[in-house]
């Protein structure tokens, strides 16, 4: 069935509630997202904390092309391709360092760090030539949320902020989460490929259903309480917010149980300095609001997962291959909350975590799953009978409903069906 | 040039037999019998991105006291550690085994090794450099520190849920 070549091929493979496993598998498929979807919408690179001085820079991607994030000597942001103009031969092989220009060492073209080509060797075999038009490959667009920062292959388009809609309220949310309100994604990525295609990844970020089951070897001799947020007599919720986001909102759960940090699995106590910098910072009531909901539980799409004290960026490599980046969250001013989601993060994600192997465990489970002939599509009707819209129109269903990833199907319809 | 530690012929085949005995155990997945090599306050580290510089502050894949080793092993007798159902087929093997120096009670002893796992996804090739501590402890060697570098850190690697 991947090769339908029908006008309707897409609202054949993608149906309200279910999904042709072809979806997941074809080599063409993917090839098409790339164009239509990584190379066009807005993907999620890095943050700007990663390059906090004058020409840092370090190496991105976005999808499966290499994308160099710069800050150049006034302190602006640019996302480059790690190409020469002369004759393609790659001008970094460092993964970040700090550079005004990067000087390709084939025939010696230097590039400054915005972009301009800056020297060319031997000048005068290129009389008449126009420098200006000998620049880094660029990504065409970059604008930033909260210092998340994001590209976009296209020329043209939606705004980032129009993009994001109303996921940019689970930023704010998230950099309200620090005495100073400012986030930092300064610890280092861990790297955990899983042969599996990127859309199992997306669609399990929000789906509050997977974790008693996939997880319930941690559940069980770790003390978490994070199993009670997914079980069926939680009230948290999964909400779908348009564009492909999604979010899981366990705060219903967090504000029955009223406590300062429970979101985080601790006590006011254990992190009082913490807790007396964001009552000084936003008022005692607004601040214990803040420490009762805690962060959110936000995908992003294509590819920016913040998971409470982590953010993911998803990499698309191939049909079957992905990326998982992961490094844990910090909180400016916030360094004994910090160090503790650097030891929680360790523990749980990358290729050893006691939580994300598991998943990936799942993703490639499913991959090789959805290659086989029958029953053909993946059913993803949970919850479709309760789900509805909130007091804020956004559809709603309880956390363990798989209300997220139909939305993002039917927003990543919208975007194949565009020409 | 660091001066070559003086030692006699039968500590260093003790040492040996201590981390060929190790990786046997963790070859042959014998959670309980790997977890009992380690002091009680042990560090099991294991860096990304490089060997590691400051694992206080910078993300690790494990970076593990005692008691989250103990946690790992627990994990892994729930019988759901999906990851490892079935177990990764596994046989490893160390060299190199070199003694670096004398510290206090502790003994640093760099390892090579290269691991072959087999699993549902397929084949992957593990190679590390080790750097161990080991300690007598009530007449016994004991690893107090060991250090895994996977040598192919730089790039994104697959899951690695058995023990290395």
């Amino acid at each position: 069935m991947g090769a339908i070549e029908s006008p309707n091929k897409w609202a054949e493979l993608i149906r309200p509630e279910q999904i042709h496993g072809s979806m997941y598998s074809d080599p063409a498929i993917f090839q098409e997202e790339l164009e239509k979807i990584w190379y066009k919408t807005w993907v999620y690179v890095g943050h700007a904390s990663e390059i906090p001085n004058p020409n840092d820079y370090v190496m991105k991607s976005i999808g499966p092309q290499p994308v160099i994030m710069t800050r150049d000597k006034d302190g602006n942001i640019h996302l480059l391709q790690n190409r020469c103009a002369h004759r393609g031969n790659e001008v970094t092989v460092k993964q970040r360092g700090n550079a005004r220009s990067f000087t390709c060492h084939y025939h010696g073209w230097s590039f400054n760090n915005t972009g301009e080509l800056r020297t060319m060797p031997f000048p005068s075999g290129y009389e008449g030539v126009d420098k200006s038009k000998l620049s880094l490959g660029r990504v065409p667009r970059m604008a930033s949320y909260q210092g998340f920062v994001f590209g976009s292959f296209a020329a043209e388009g939606p705004t980032l902020e129009e993009h994001l809609g109303a996921a940019k309220e689970t930023l704010d949310r998230l950099a309200l989460n620090s005495p100073e309100g400012e986030v930092a994604v300064t610890p280092g990525c861990l790297k955990h490929q899983v042969r599996a295609n990127w859309k199992f990844l997306v669609e399990n970020e929000t789906d509050g259903y997977h974790p008693a089951f996939t997880h319930a070897s941690i559940f069980e001799v770790s003390n978490s309480k994070i199993g009670d947020l997914y079980g069926d007599n939680s009230v948290s919720l999964c909400r779908y917010l348009g564009n492909g986001h999604s979010e899981i909102d366990p705060r219903p759960e967090f504000r029955r149980r009223g406590a300062l940090l429970s979101w985080f699995g601790t006590t006011a106590d254990r992190l009082p300095d913490y807790v007396a910098k964001m009552k000084a910072a936003y008022g005692e009531e607004k601040a214990n609001q803040i420490m009762i909901d805690g962060t959110p539980h936000v995908m992003i799409f294509p590819n920016l997962f913040i998971a409470e004290i982590q953010v993911f960026s998803i990499q698309a490599l191939a049909v079957n291959e992905s990326v998982q980046h992961v490094t844990a969250l910090q909180f400016k001013g916030a360094p004994d909350l910090n160090r503790r989601m650097r030891q929680q993060t360790m523990g749980s994600v990358g290729p050893a975590g006691l939580l994300l192997a598991d998943d990936g465990e799942m993703y490639e489970r499913t991959q090789r799953g959805v290659q086989m002939k029958n029953p053909e599509w993946v059913f993803l009707g949970r919850g479709k009978k309760r789900e509805h819209l909130d007091e804020n129109g956004f559809m709603v269903g309880t956390g363990t409903d798989e209300v997220g990833a139909r939305g993002m199907w039917s927003h990543y319809r919208s975007m194949m069906e565009a020409k | 040039m660091t001066a070559m530690v003086q030692y006699d012929d039968a500590l260093l085949r003790e040492i040996e037999q201590f981390i060929y005995r190790e990786a046997r155990l963790q070859d042959e997945h014998e959670y309980d019998d790997w977890e009992a090599l380690w002091t009680d306050d042990a560090i099991y580290y294991i860096p990304a991105n490089g060997e590691g510089g400051d694992p206080e502050n910078e993300m690790s894949m494990v970076y593990d006291n005692r008691s989250r080793i103990a946690l790992r092993v627990k994990q892994f007798h729930t019988g759901k550690r999906h990851t490892q159902i079935p177990r990764s087929r596994l046989r490893r093997l160390v060299s190199n085994i070199e003694l670096v120096k004398m510290e206090g009670e502790d003994i640093h002893v760099k390892t090579n090794a290269f691991i072959y796992e087999s699993n549902h996804r397929g084949e992957v090739f593990w190679p590390t450099a080790n750097e161990y501590r080991l300690r007598r402890t009530n007449g016994e060697l004991k690893m107090s520190y060991k250090k895994v570098v996977v040598i192919n850190n730089d790039k994104p690697l697959y899951t690695m849920s058995f023990l290395i």
